[in-house]
């Protein structure tokens, strides 16, 4: 079990929401007759898809943060409206419209961000303004009309790569994508190793990084075939090149840099963030800030895709992303939250409406499926939080516990600590809510974390795994 | 003695987590009607104890028996406990700021006539619980606008509200100061006269000494020994010698004090309140500190020592009015606590709960936190790097943990400590500000802590010591500032300095220094 886990890297909870994605999957191609896994409909997801989950990405930064972007709708549609009318009216080039649009989403931001950060309204209340704002801005400046896009915005949001190079039987560049990321992968074990190596940390077995990456390398493979294969002029599309794109540039920003670093410092514990030095307005602001330009950005995908700007755009996307972010295992309280786990957590909702849809099931009941998907995702941590007891992942994955530690507290509440071992995300939401109940500190000044007594009911370890004990 | 001078009874109590013994085979007796002191380290088991007394853990989630007043209970909540009148009062007050002292009192319980709150009723009794405990405020006060001291007071006549037969404090007086301690031990001598019996919980063993009639030591889970005062073996170095196994030679480690060329010089320092207007934390405070010294601020809680060293640290605290700060005589401005952080100042805060620490973070992810260009060679953090300061700081303070990839959540009182103290080594500094560095850890711990301090000293580094607990200043420091209202009242070398001497010039509102 120990080495199925390094295989799986740390982080139980977004594990096991990747096999729930991938169970769901199953199940669909089973109950439709394989028509989930066929080359078209996964075109059809990811280019279905891609912008809420580039809202994901935001918005998991948002709420890991502290707050709330309620807008990130509104600002898609009102960015589309304007780049549209634009690259209509004026004849500017598709680039300088895409730019335009990027910078529309800038200035967006900034306003959001300044009323977050340096006038201190809530996100919740400044983005519910924002929506409003930005809808009626986008109804204003459409005339409640749908005004088309030029053809290279339509490529971005709903195209494909071109056909290039020898008959091979593939798309060529969705195979050249393939094979880089396989490429990747293994580079990416080997180096693991080497650095492992030189700081005199003990590198996993051999055979663990070798299924690991054989693993990934056959996914890869058959996501490749999958697209690779379909029909003359299609491929992997162009919107879910952006969307991977992003997902690695993002994941570096928040797992590698101090900005990053500083998002869940403040998220995590304001007061003590600021005392380490940490400019909380900054990192709110940089954070709005980020949340608009994405949001921009997905306007403009949604835009291409849908041929035309409307004025009902991005109408509940906000809902969405929040979504996706909270089965991806978030915290409500912050602090807790990851860019994969969104995406999972996003693809979970993408694959179940997908998969509903093929089954022949109505939107109504979808819709309810889906509320209840939510709220049993979040809800199977919270109760094995508050219970004391490992989630069933947390169980299988979990060692012989240790000998009472002397000096450690966790050594008198090893039950608790063990659950908080098995899943380090969304579970603590519970717990951390049960602290926010539990006690009351009588200190204003301190904005900080909400802690019980004996720090005993939460043990959320490093959110970047390893919360085994 | 018979058993209907036994209050309380707990038989060989056992409580498992699994693979874990809490607590194996743990005996406590508790008398009617006295003081009854629990002692032991952090993670020695009391916490667990008396969560199994008042029905935390419930009932069968543990073995061995608890007898009340003669009967066995099973308490299978704290609601069934509470009924039973065993009520605790733990050391994070439970108290909502924003609701009034009665509302406090009567939530959850409320006095309730035909379906509705009678207030009035409730307003009549809570002015007679706020007279038993000696507390003169309008029960419509709210919760936020009374003191720590007094918030004790109210939990206090909460606890009397649901007649309480077994009054458990945890950590009563670690958020009050002198007189406010003093004031609630009083009340507890006082309740005792009538009969009360209380168990109290506590590092401070000066009080216990105190006011305790008897002392069960709890070490690793087990019960070491019960002391009495009657047979008169109520004394700190006794107590101290159970619950570390060994005695301690001396609780502050020796020093040859070597002091270098003056290192910070803070003059005319005037900050205002940034919630008062025209209220001044500090006011033409001046204080040096030399290289390799230890200087301490003494003052009562409220004095405005944290005030003091936090304005001055990067004005994290208050609104700069005026004043100067030189470091190595060159005058320089810190308008940013990253500011003073590349000017080589140290805060370790004196919540590292609230103030010193992500909760969320490993340990590893702690230390690196103040300064992360120091684990970013180019764009990007280097786990490399990043593993090995963890590793650097989990070997010299010694942190008990298996992983330094654990949540520092996991860690004891003393340990997380040490980290807070390890994420500030890390900077690098040349003057270290340590607040209340000992609050709420053990004596084994402090030991530890107070090696470190002098270890950076010697190392030539500045330390700025803020505490409540005069003897630790007494201990450890070179020189002691006094504060008082947001002055500094006085200016003495420890050699010369007693409690008594610093104790006045803490209250004295006029600058004897000047």
């Amino acid at each position: 079990m120990k080495s199925l886990r390094g295989i799986f890297g740390g982080d139980i909870r977004q594990f096991s929401m990747l096999g729930a994605l991938v169970a769901l999957i199953l199940f669909f191609q089973v109950a439709t007759g394989g028509k989930v896994l066929t080359p078209s409909n996964m075109m059809n997801l990811i280019n279905g898809n891609s912008y809420v989950l580039i809202l994901a990405i935001g918005m998991v930064m948002v709420i890991v943060v502290g707050h709330i972007d309620l807008s990130v709708g509104s600002v898609a549609a009102v960015t589309g409206i304007i780049v549209a009318i634009a690259l209509r009216d004026w004849g500017i080039p598709w680039w300088v419209g895409l730019l335009l649009g990027l910078a529309v989403g800038t200035v967006i931001g900034m306003w959001q961000g300044w009323w977050v950060a340096y006038v201190g309204i809530p996100g919740f209340i400044t983005t519910l303004a924002g929506m409003m704002i930005f809808r009626g801005l986008n109804q204003y400046i459409g005339k409640s009309n749908s005004v088309p896009v030029p053809e290279e915005f339509q490529t971005m949001g709903g195209g494909y790569l071109p056909e290039i190079g020898p008959a091979t039987g593939f798309n060529n560049p969705t195979l050249l994508l393939g094979i880089l990321a396989a490429a990747y992968v293994i580079w990416s074990e080997v180096s693991k190793r080497r650095r492992a190596a030189r700081v005199g940390f003990e590198p996993d077995p051999i055979y663990v990084a070798v299924i690991r990456a054989g693993l990934l390398v056959a996914v890869i493979a058959y996501v490749t075939y999958l697209f690779g294969t379909g029909r003359e002029g299609t491929s992997f599309p162009i919107a879910g090149v952006i969307l991977v794109a992003l997902i690695v540039i993002y994941h570096i920003v928040t797992q590698r840099t101090k900005l990053g670093r500083h998002v869940y410092a403040v998220g995590g514990n304001r007061a003590a963030a600021a005392l380490s030095g940490v400019s909380t307005r900054r990192t709110y602001f940089f954070v709005m800030a980020n949340m608009s330009v994405l949001a921009a950005f997905a306007g403009m995908m949604f835009i291409g895709r849908a041929r035309a700007s409307g004025p009902f755009d991005g109408t509940l996307w906000e809902l969405d992303a929040i979504a996706a972010v909270f089965i991806g295992g978030a915290a409500v309280t912050g602090g807790i939250g990851t860019v994969t786990g969104s995406i999972i957590g996003g693809l979970v909702m993408a694959t179940l409406n997908n998969g509903l849809q093929l089954m022949g099931v109505g939107s109504d009941a979808t819709q309810i499926i889906k509320g209840l998907v939510l709220l049993a995702a979040v809800a199977f941590d919270v109760y094995n939080k508050t219970q004391g007891r490992p989630s069933i992942i947390g169980l299988l994955f979990r060692r012989p516990p240790r000998p009472p530690g002397k000096d450690s507290d966790g050594a008198q509440e090893p039950a608790l600590a063990v659950a908080g071992g098995g899943s380090a995300a969304a579970s603590t939401i519970g717990a951390v809510q049960d602290q926010t109940t539990a006690t009351h500190t009588a200190e204003p000044g301190a904005a900080g974390h909400p802690e019980s007594p004996e720090t005993s009911h939460s043990q959320p370890s490093a959110r970047e795994g390893n919360e085994e004990r | 003695m018979t058993t209907s001078h036994i209050k309380l009874e707990m038989r060989s109590i056992t409580k498992e987590f699994p693979g874990v013994k809490a607590l194996d085979r743990v005996d406590l007796t508790v008398r009617a009607g006295e003081i009854h002191a629990i002692c032991g380290e952090n993670g020695a088991g009391k916490s667990t104890l008396m969560k199994v007394l008042s029905g935390v853990y419930p009932h069968g989630t543990y073995t061995g028996d608890i007898v009340l007043e003669g009967e066995t209970v099973e308490f299978k909540d704290l609601k069934a406990s509470e009924r039973a009148g065993v009520v605790i009062i733990h050391q994070e007050l439970a108290l909502i700021p924003e609701l009034s002292v009665m509302e406090n009192i009567y939530l959850g319980n409320e006095v309730v006539h035909r379906g509705l709150i009678d207030w009035d009723q409730a307003r009549l009794q809570t002015l007679d619980l706020l007279a038993r405990v000696g507390l003169d405020v309008d029960p419509r006060t709210p919760i936020k606008n009374l003191g720590v001291g007094q918030q004790q007071l109210v939990e206090i006549a909460k606890a009397l509200s649901k007649d309480v037969k077994l009054l458990i404090l945890d950590e009563p007086t670690s958020a009050l100061n002198e007189d406010d301690s003093e004031n609630l031990l009083d009340l507890l001598r006082g309740f005792r006269g009538k009969g009360m019996t209380s168990i109290m919980i506590s590092h401070k063993l000066n009080e216990i000494e105190a006011v305790a009639d008897a002392v069960t030591i709890i070490r690793d889970g087990q019960t070491i020994e019960r002391l009495s005062a009657a047979d008169g073996e109520l004394d700190e170095d006794r107590i101290i010698r159970g619950m570390v196994g060994r005695a301690l030679e001396s609780r502050y480690p020796h020093r040859d004090p070597n002091p270098g060329e003056v290192l910070l010089e803070v003059e005319d320092w005037n900050v205002e309140d940034p919630t008062i207007p025209g209220r001044m934390l500090a006011r033409g405070s001046s204080f040096t500190v030399r290289r390799g010294e230890i200087v301490g601020f003494a003052g009562v809680m409220g004095a405005g020592r944290t005030e003091l060293a936090r304005s001055v640290f990067g004005r994290s605290f208050g609104i700069y009015r005026s004043g100067t700060v030189r470091m190595h005589g060159k005058e320089i401005t810190m308008p940013t606590v990253e500011s003073a952080i590349k000017n080589g100042l140290a805060y370790v805060p004196e919540d590292r709960k609230t103030l010193g620490l992500n909760l969320l973070d490993s340990i590893r992810d702690t230390i690196v936190a103040a300064d992360l260009d120091r684990i970013t060679p180019r764009l990007l953090l280097d786990d490399n790097l990043e593993f090995q300061a963890a590793e650097k700081y989990r070997k010299s303070l010694r942190i008990k943990t298996p992983d330094v990839n654990r949540g520092v959540a996991t860690l004891s009182g003393g340990n997380q400590q040490k980290v807070v103290l390890g994420k500030w080594m890390f900077t690098e500094p040349e003057l270290l500000i340590l607040d209340e560095p000992t609050r709420g850890i053990d004596v084994g711990a402090k030991y530890e802590i107070y090696s470190l301090i002098n270890k950076l000293a010697d190392e030539g580094k500045g330390v700025l010591m803020i505490s409540s607990e005069l003897p630790e200043l007494l201990g450890m420091c070179d020189r002691i500032y006094t504060v008082c209202e947001g002055r500094i009242t006085g200016e003495v070398p420890a050699a010369e300095a007693d409690q008594e001497s610093l104790m006045r010039l803490m209250t004295t509102t006029t600058s004897s220094a000047a």
